[in-house]
């Protein structure tokens, strides 16, 4: 079965839904692992340096993000590391899974709306595109 | 120290150097944008940009930040530059960095933290609203044909870089847009028709100005502006560097090195600058860390201008302003306005106000003072407000007090007591309320003589260690 799962979460609804899914694949195995990523994309940086008072208010709002992904994997007995870094949100992602060879790679459909993603572009596509291992995409 | 440089210079060179040509890339259009903003000849921004770039590669204390001419700095130089010529521009650019090494040597950088983010917020809105007006003259009423390429060029610069990434998406567009102008003998207005363009190579000059008081003083005031406002957003640019590269940088060296660079600068013909935010994320983005990319962004920039030089003048002014279009939509926060619904009251305030003042006035430095200056009064007034609740407590009446006592809040405190109590025993009650200064001790010694001269007994209780030393030392209780 899956031993280690990488799911990358955004703050969104739909990264939250693909939590669920990740604890209902982790859990069907003693020894699986869950390690929860988030990405800071490069060109929200500027906004978001702009919009807190300090280095640590910064912290505080990014871990808002991740921490109700990992609430629900506190409440089972699953085991999970945690990681915030900077990058592409795509591209970033799709580097942390192939360094680190996942059996499975968990991920919302998409936090952005139609125009962002117009502008932007789909972040899970370029990921199922170009990850090596298995993507699960959820909406 | 030798590992430093190593470390700082040559850890990342492959990803310094390509990122630092395409940094180069990017700069042209926006240093002669930026140059027509100010009223000067082209190459004064690009010989700034060169010049900068180089020198803060050295000296500056956040590797792989972008420093060259910028609009903020281009803006405010403008009615100098009308006024009294270019010559006096250089004598401010000179005396600009002489300012910023001096409040650099004092480490100004500390100050930072006390300009509120409100005023940030404000000044990107403004400066975006500032070098959108600037093109306004340029495009608006002149040709429908000025109006289609704005249009094109607009198209290009967003939708290019969806599909293809590796030469900035505005460079493309000039040199796409220049060659179809030129071939198809289409007739616009271009950077040329603004005035002449020498392609020399920068040399150093002492400014050609009179060296009297006189001269200063009109230098002066640009020259202060200039160094705030500089200062300003080289610091706010470190900051997002740090985060995006999720490192820390020397806030001191780099407000120095913005110093030692326009005085260099200025020297050598070029226009004041400071850190770029947009350049500066496209650096960090293109995967440029280190001082390297800095420098190869200034060398590139010095080649392309020689290779490019006599093209820049038949740039189209619809095409640059295009790109100066998309720099102001990039340096608008666009959240401001949720910002503007979801923040108290004040900061709305502060925000709008600094941008207000700043578009009235044209000048980004007038703006941030009147923030600061407004939000300091609007944190005074919200720490001021002090609440004193009257309990009945075993026979004594006990008088809890909440909030800041210091000079701004003993008024509403000392009104706050009811007055008529007779004949009781009085508890006033300091647990969450810190006693500041001595107009504070004053006004509680007020509210115990009138509530004695009534008859009543007062204790006074809860105080903090500090708040009782004061207390003890002036006051009756």
């Amino acid at each position: 079965m899956y031993k280690k799962i990488l799911l990358a979460v955004d703050g969104s609804e739909h990264s939250l839904r693909a939590t669920e899914e990740a604890i209902k694949i982790a859990s069907l195995s003693k020894e699986c692992q869950i390690d929860v990523i988030l990405v800071a994309g490069y060109s929200k940086a500027k906004g978001e340096v702009l919009h807190a008072s300090s280095k640590e208010e910064l912290e505080l709002k990014r871990k808002e993000k991740i921490s109700p992904a990992i609430n629900k994997i506190n409440d089972t007995h699953i085991p999970y590391t945690m990681k915030i870094f900077h990058g592409e949100p795509g591209p970033a992602i799709v580097e942390f899974a192939n360094n680190n060879s996942y059996d499975l790679l968990v991920i919302g459909s998409r936090g952005l709306n139609a125009f962002q993603e117009m502008v932007l572009g789909s972040v899970s596509h370029k990921v199922v595109k170009r990850a090596n291992c298995p993507v699960m995409v959820v909406k | 120290m030798i590992e430093t440089i190593k470390n700082e210079w040559f850890s990342n060179i492959r990803g310094d150097i390509l990122s630092g040509i395409v940094v180069a890339l990017a700069l042209i259009p926006e240093a002669i944008a930026f140059s027509i903003i100010a009223g000067v000849d082209p190459m004064i921004g690009l010989y700034a940009s060169f010049c900068i770039a180089v020198v803060i590669s050295f000296v500056g204390g956040r590797p792989g930040m972008i420093s060259a001419a910028t609009g903020a700095m281009a803006l405010l130089m403008l009615p100098l530059v009308r006024d009294h010529g270019l010559e006096y521009l250089l004598a401010a650019t000179i005396l600009t960095g002489v300012i910023q090494l001096i409040l650099g040597v004092c480490k100004i950088a500390k100050l930072m933290k006390f300009i509120p983010r409100a005023v940030m917020i404000g000044f990107v809105n403004a400066l975006a609203i500032l070098i959108f007006l600037a093109q306004v003259p340029h495009f608006v009423g002149i040709s429908t044909l000025t109006y289609i390429f704005v249009a094109i060029t607009l198209l290009i610069v967003y939708i290019v870089p969806r599909f293809f990434r590796t030469i900035p998406a505005p460079l493309i567009a000039i040199i796409l847009l220049t060659a179809v102008v030129i071939y198809g003998n289409i007739d616009l207005r271009t950077v040329g028709d603004l005035g002449e363009i020498s392609k020399t190579l920068p040399v150093f000059l002492i400014p050609d100005i009179p060296f009297s008081l006189e001269t200063f003083l009109i230098i002066l005031p640009y020259s202060f502006a200039l160094a705030i406002v500089g200062l300003l957003e080289s610091l706010l640019t470190a900051s997002i560097v740090d985060d995006m590269t999720d490192t820390e940088s020397d806030k001191h060296r780099e407000s120095r090195g913005q110093g030692i660079s326009n005085i260099i600068n200025g020297f050598f013909s070029g226009m004041a600058g400071c850190a770029m935010i947009g350049q500066s994320v496209i650096n960090v983005k293109s995967g440029g860390r280190g001082r390297l990319s800095t420098f190869v962004a200034g060398a590139f920039l010095m080649f392309l201008i020689i290779v490019l030089g006599d093209l820049v003048v038949q740039i189209p002014m619809p095409v640059l302003v295009g790109i100066m279009i998309m720099v102001s939509i990039g340096t608008f926060d666009w959240s401001s306005f949720t910002y503007l619904v979801k923040a108290p009251k004040s900061d709305a305030t502060v925000m709008l106000v600094t941008v207000i003042i700043v578009v009235a006035t044209k000048d980004l430095s007038k703006g941030v003072i009147a923030g600061v200056i407004l939000s300091a009064i609007f944190f005074v007034a919200k720490i001021s407000k002090i609440k004193v609740t009257q309990l009945e407590r075993k026979e004594k009446i006990v008088f809890q007090v909440s909030g800041q006592l210091f000079f701004a809040s003993v008024e509403s405190f000392v009104e706050a007591f009811d007055y008529k109590i007779k004949n009781q025993h009085i508890v006033i009650d300091f647990t969450d309320a810190p006693v500041w200064d001595d107009s504070a001790v004053s006004a509680i010694d007020k509210v115990v003589v009138k509530y004695r001269e009534n008859n009543n007994k007062v204790n006074i209780e809860g105080l903090n260690e500090s708040s009782r030393k004061m207390v003890d030392r002036l006051a009756v209780s």
